[in-house]
């Protein structure tokens, strides 16, 4: 445990303050300290929400008091992605026209599991205009800075989550992942993020970006935090349509368990070419460490990626029309004209990528048949300096915007359970993200691969110190 | 057999503009026209690859 609370694990401070070390009181106000401290210096929160977190740490002090047993997440401080629905607040997704909306008078289901699990919020936290980028820049807020090193990019869309958990602010946060949007930020910033099978959590109520792919879940500074984030957040939302009604999966209880018995292999091919030194040295590093030999190729992941860009674009485009024909102007520009070109797209582009995507699928879980997980980088290099619009791969000029999901796309796009985890080369500065990924409802494997990987010390998401 | 598919992005900006009722200035046109082609690129890729009739998309709204 650390000297100073807030940097402690979500179980560690949930366990000091069930154990009264710690008020839950405390919890808030070291944390609303660290925000008010930090922010200046990160950009990471949009709205802070002091009297709430302040309100539901009294509940939970009260709680301990009255001798009652305390739920899981008690008195641990977090904060939330801007496009999930948080009482009092309208839910700006990262936009300027939202700003005008009402506030809104309920939580979005994940938020209402946190609050019955006893987490304190404070606050929700900047992103990527909608959703639609990678970079963690906003032409409307400011570019939210990764806490390892202010001039570089936090990644995105989940930027600010990412950054403010990187920070010490909070231990865990919630974003959302369409093509990457939590694994990028994540590993860009050396976090731990959970992007669950499609369907697994509830989206209600939060502004959604691409229905048919976009999910919700945790970012955190262990994996073991992020099996008990996950075990109170799931449970089927008749609010959400893509919610699958299944059972809930426990994870914590297993995921000590290690990689025994576990055939993990490397995906190769696609997932080995356009990488940068930093993420070939990574993958060759976590392979030799972990002992794999295996290598499983997933079949056309680039077209895989390419159909996924396909329905981002025309769904983006679609849900968001009216705004493009009535406040064209105060979008970001650069978000503006992509889906005003993802409207335009013909559905036969569309149908074809929906219909592909049922193919990748089938292709996919068949290599599942052999092997129980397997690892892929998160991006192809280290978190871009802000502001670069292209770099040199192979001697060809690309977008940087366009080439840092490349990795993460194929694996959304068919909604397996993917856990990223951040692993530091000797010497580096930076962290790279690797992809653990599961089959369809198997989190359970990712986590425990996860946490052996942390174990033997070759993952790890370290606190960043802002001078 | 068909004639090979053509795209010009430009075009189609320009007639899709007034079907959806939308307003492009003049400064982003290019930008737009730019995207569209991006995505061309991309369903081209998609829609290269021979699919089985049989292929349906993957419904996930149950009534």
């Amino acid at each position: 445990m650390h000297l100073d609370p807030l940097l402690g694990t979500v179980e560690e401070i949930a366990a000091s303050v069930r154990r009264g070390e710690v008020s839950a009181r405390d919890m808030a106000t070291l944390s609303l300290d660290a925000i008010e401290a930090g922010n200046k210096r990160v950009n990471a929160y949009s709205d802070v929400t002091a009297d709430r977190a302040l309100r539901e740490a009294d509940a939970i002090d009260a709680l301990r008091k009255s001798g009652a047993i305390l739920p899981p997440l008690a008195g641990v401080p977090y904060g939330v992605k801007n496009l999930y629905d948080v009482t009092g607040l309208p839910t700006l997704a990262g936009s300027r026209i939202n700003r005008d909306d009402p506030p809104k008078t309920a939580d979005a289901t994940l938020i209402a599991r946190t609050a019955e699990a006893g987490g304190l919020l404070t606050g929700a936290l900047h992103m990527v205009e909608y959703a639609y980028g990678f970079t963690g820049e906003n032409a409307h807020y400011g570019a939210v800075k990764n806490p390892h090193d202010l001039d570089r990019m936090t990644g995105g869309s989940s930027s600010g989550t990412a950054a403010a958990i990187a920070a010490g602010m909070i231990p865990f946060g919630y974003g959302s992942d369409t093509n990457g949007s939590i694994r990028v930020p994540a590993g860009f910033c050396g976090l731990f993020g959970l992007k669950p099978t499609f369907g697994r959590l509830s989206r209600a109520r939060s502004f959604l970006f691409v229905p048919s792919l976009d999910h919700v879940g945790p970012l955190a500074r262990s994996a073991r935090d992020l099996a008990l984030i996950f075990d109170c957040l799931q449970g089927y939302d008749p609010l959400d349509p893509a919610c699958v009604d299944r059972d809930s999966l426990v994870t914590m209880p297993d995921i000590e368990k290690g990689m025994e018995g576990l055939r993990v292999a490397i995906a190769g091919g696609y997932f080995r070419e356009r990488a940068f030194p930093e993420a070939v040295k990574t993958m060759d590093v976590v392979a030799s460490e972990l002992g794999i030999t295996r290598e499983v190729e997933m079949p056309e992941a680039a077209r895989a990626r390419a159909a996924a860009f396909v329905i981002t674009t025309a769904e983006g485009g679609n849900l968001h029309l009216d705004r493009l024909r009535s406040r064209p102007a105060d979008f970001d520009p650069d978000i503006r004209d992509r889906l005003i070109s993802g409207a335009m797209v013909p559905a036969d582009w569309y149908l074809q990528a929906q219909r592909f995507r049922t193919w990748f699928r089938k292709k996919v879980l068949a290599l599942f048949e052999d092997v129980d997980v397997i690892l892929a980088p998160v991006s192809p290099c280290y978190a871009p300096e802000l502001g670069a619009t292209t770099f040199n791969l192979d001697g060809e000029e690309v977008l940087v915007r366009v080439q840092i999901g490349i990795y993460t796309q194929p694996i959304s796009f068919i909604g397996l359970p993917v856990v990223a985890v951040p692993v530091w080369l000797d010497g580096a500065r930076l962290p790279l993200g690797v992809q653990v990924i599961a089959p369809p409802w198997r989190e359970d494997l990712a986590l425990r691969v996860a946490r052996d990987m942390e174990r033997r010390g070759l993952a790890e998401a370290r606190l960043a110190l802002l001078q | 057999m068909g004639q090979k598919p053509t795209f010009d992005p430009r075009a189609h900006v320009d007639h899709m503009e007034a079907v959806l009722g939308l307003e492009i200035r003049p400064e982003w046109r290019d930008s737009v026209v730019r995207y569209m082609a991006t995505t061309a690129e991309a369903a081209a890729l998609v829609n290269d690859f021979r699919l089985d009739d049989a292929v349906e998309i993957a419904p996930t709204f149950k009534a």
